[in-house]
């Protein structure tokens, strides 16, 4: 159907050029930070796991991992699960307000975090969620809801409606359809929404560090701790990057086949 | 698009998103918008100052104002020059993914690392990478003969600010591109090659019109984020050298944080905010007529 070859050495070549940074960054992370300084090298010379063993000894490293994936968790779920129904409805219904609510929902997604961090301190402090991951999954919550909405009521019109009225006549009460027969209909649309949701929630560093200080640290602010008045440990720093790479591709994983499946029913 | 029904109770199911979103949302932007109002001296004691501090912000014979002036446009041309090379990549690379097999999986697990990493990380791989003693990318460049230093001259640090980002959020076009050209079904490849289409007949009256959904989001994401980007530039090239790589989100950090000057800050933040909507509304508008002209 289409020149098969000459595509296959072409992504080759991208996940190549793509891949050089990231092997880098694994270099770095097997290397000690004389080895990093001390010159170019294609391969770590004296390769060693100190570094990640240095994080899985530390309890608060292993702590902050936990905090990190725990309200990215909860935060995925909430979004995905509010966003279903009002996909739907902005998909499926005029309503007063339909169009400019959508739109304002999106509008969300502009606030500069610079400006917004010490607002949303105040607010989390004042209502008592500072340094509970609660305050975190909610903040992250502005970002990620708009977004869920937007991407699945793409995949809401790509299911004909002929089907939820062959449903009704069917005797399907309306929840029944929507988890029984609806749901599955868009799972691909739910497993895209959810990496997407997964992923900006783990890479927000601004809004998490502002809003934790002890309990609920998350990774990105141990982190910090790389930055020291010795100077930068490089390969510390290096070695937690790598490790921030994996609960997202195991995400990716487990939602690569809604993504390549196609969704027989037509339009996205 | 036929008509839909006019359903006001469709109300309920858009109200927890309404919820979820407004705790977040409106107590922050009216404290935003205070700020923007009143000037401080200080330990908490704020005093009216009108709209002086949008005043002087839209006027560029001001200092502030021909400052903000200069981030805007280096800004815009940022994400112009971003979303030129990002889009069209994307999607190519999109259309040449593998579709099935066991390459499928891989591919897309190593497409999306880019964007896993925190934001930091990726400026300090970037910081090693771009380093001409130590980093491969430096060296390479170096070793061509080329002049290239990211501290000092100004072409190679907007360069490396555009390469990053291109890095880092190309992925995000490919992805959503893919999913889309998956969900063209089978029988429209059929009945062009049954007519005999070429390729670029195939990609221009099938893959494309069904992409513009997907391409819809993924122009507007992206228009979003290049437009606010901070940490890359912040990290890489801290805004310099001089103010070549100062984009607004780094100049208002450095007016709210840097400078503590709170009312400024905001003015800044809410005429910027204001800028990004007015964009992302024409382009969404225009976008939504298209569609509607086609489905007639």
């Amino acid at each position: 159907m289409r020149d098969g070859t000459t595509a296959r050495i072409l992504f080759a070549f991208y996940l190549l050029v793509l891949m050089l940074p990231i092997y880098w960054l694994l270099k770095m992370s097997l290397q000690t930070n004389t080895d990093i300084m001390s010159g170019l090298t294609l391969f770590p010379r004296h390769p060693t796991l100190d570094k990640y063993f240095e994080i899985f000894n530390d309890p608060t490293w292993v702590h902050a991992f936990g905090v990190s994936l725990s309200y990215v968790a909860i935060n995925t779920v909430i979004s995905v699960a509010v966003a279903l129904p009002a996909a739907y409805a902005f998909n499926r219904y005029h309503f007063v307000g339909d169009k400019h609510l959508f739109f304002w929902l999106l509008t969300n997604l502009m606030a500069p975090a610079a400006v917004f961090a010490m607002p949303f301190f105040q607010l989390y402090y004042a209502v008592g969620l500072f340094d509970t991951i609660w305050a975190v999954v909610l903040a992250h919550c502005l970002f990620n809801v708009p977004l869920a909405v937007w991407i699945l009521e793409g995949f809401v019109g790509g299911v004909p409606r002929e089907i939820d009225e062959t449903a009704a006549i069917d005797g399907y009460s309306f929840p029944r359809f929507f988890i029984r027969i609806f749901m599955p209909l868009i799972a691909n649309g739910i497993g895209v929404t959810a990496f997407f949701c997964f992923m900006f929630s783990w890479v927000e560093q601004l809004l998490a560090t502002t809003l934790t200080s002890s309990h609920a640290l998350p990774f990105a602010a141990v982190m910090t701790r790389a930055y020291s008045v010795s100077g930068m440990d490089w390969s510390l720093l290096a070695a937690a990057g790598v490790l921030t790479m994996v609960p997202g591709a195991v995400v990716v994983w487990f939602v690569r086949n809604h993504i390549a499946k196609g969704f027989a029913l037509g339009r996205v | 698009m036929t008509d839909k029904p006019v359903n006001n109770r469709a109300w309920f199911f858009v109200l927890p998103v309404l919820g979820f979103v407004l705790f977040s949302s409106i107590i922050p932007t009216m404290t935003v918008v205070n700020y923007s109002v009143q000037d401080t001296l200080g330990a908490n004691s704020f005093f009216w100052n009108g709209d002086q501090w949008f005043r002087d912000l839209l006027n560029p014979a001001t200092t502030i104002g021909a400052r903000f002036n200069d981030a805007l446009f280096r800004t815009l041309a940022f994400s112009l020059v971003c979303l030129l090379i990002e889009v069209p990549l994307g999607i190519a690379i999109a259309l040449c993914a593998p579709r099935k097999g066991w390459a499928v999986g891989l591919s897309l697990v190593v497409v999306a690392l880019p964007m896993l990493i925190p934001w930091n990380v990726v400026g300090t791989i970037w910081q090693i990478f771009t380093r001409a003693d130590i980093g491969l990318f430096g060296a390479a460049l170096t070793g061509m003969g080329l002049h290239y230093n990211v501290t000092q001259d100004a072409v190679s640090a907007w360069t490396t600010i555009v390469v990053i980002d291109v890095w880092h959020w190309t992925p995000l076009v490919i992805l959503l591109s893919y999913a889309g050209l998956r969900a063209i079904p089978d029988a429209y490849y059929q009945a062009a090659r049954i007519d005999g289409a070429s390729r670029w007949a195939v990609f221009s009256k099938i893959e494309l019109p069904k992409l513009q959904k997907v391409l819809v989001i993924a122009v507007l994401l992206r228009f979003m984020q290049t437009f606010m980007i901070y940490t890359e530039p912040f990290v890489v090239t801290g805004g310099g050298p001089g103010s070549a790589t100062t984009f607004l989100s780094i100049d208002l950090d450095k007016i709210a944080l840097g400078q503590v000057d709170l009312g400024n800050a905001a003015a800044m933040s809410l005429v910027y905010n204001l800028i990004t909507l007015s964009v992302c509304w024409i382009f969404f508008t225009i976008m939504t007529q298209l569609e509607r002209r086609r489905d007639v």
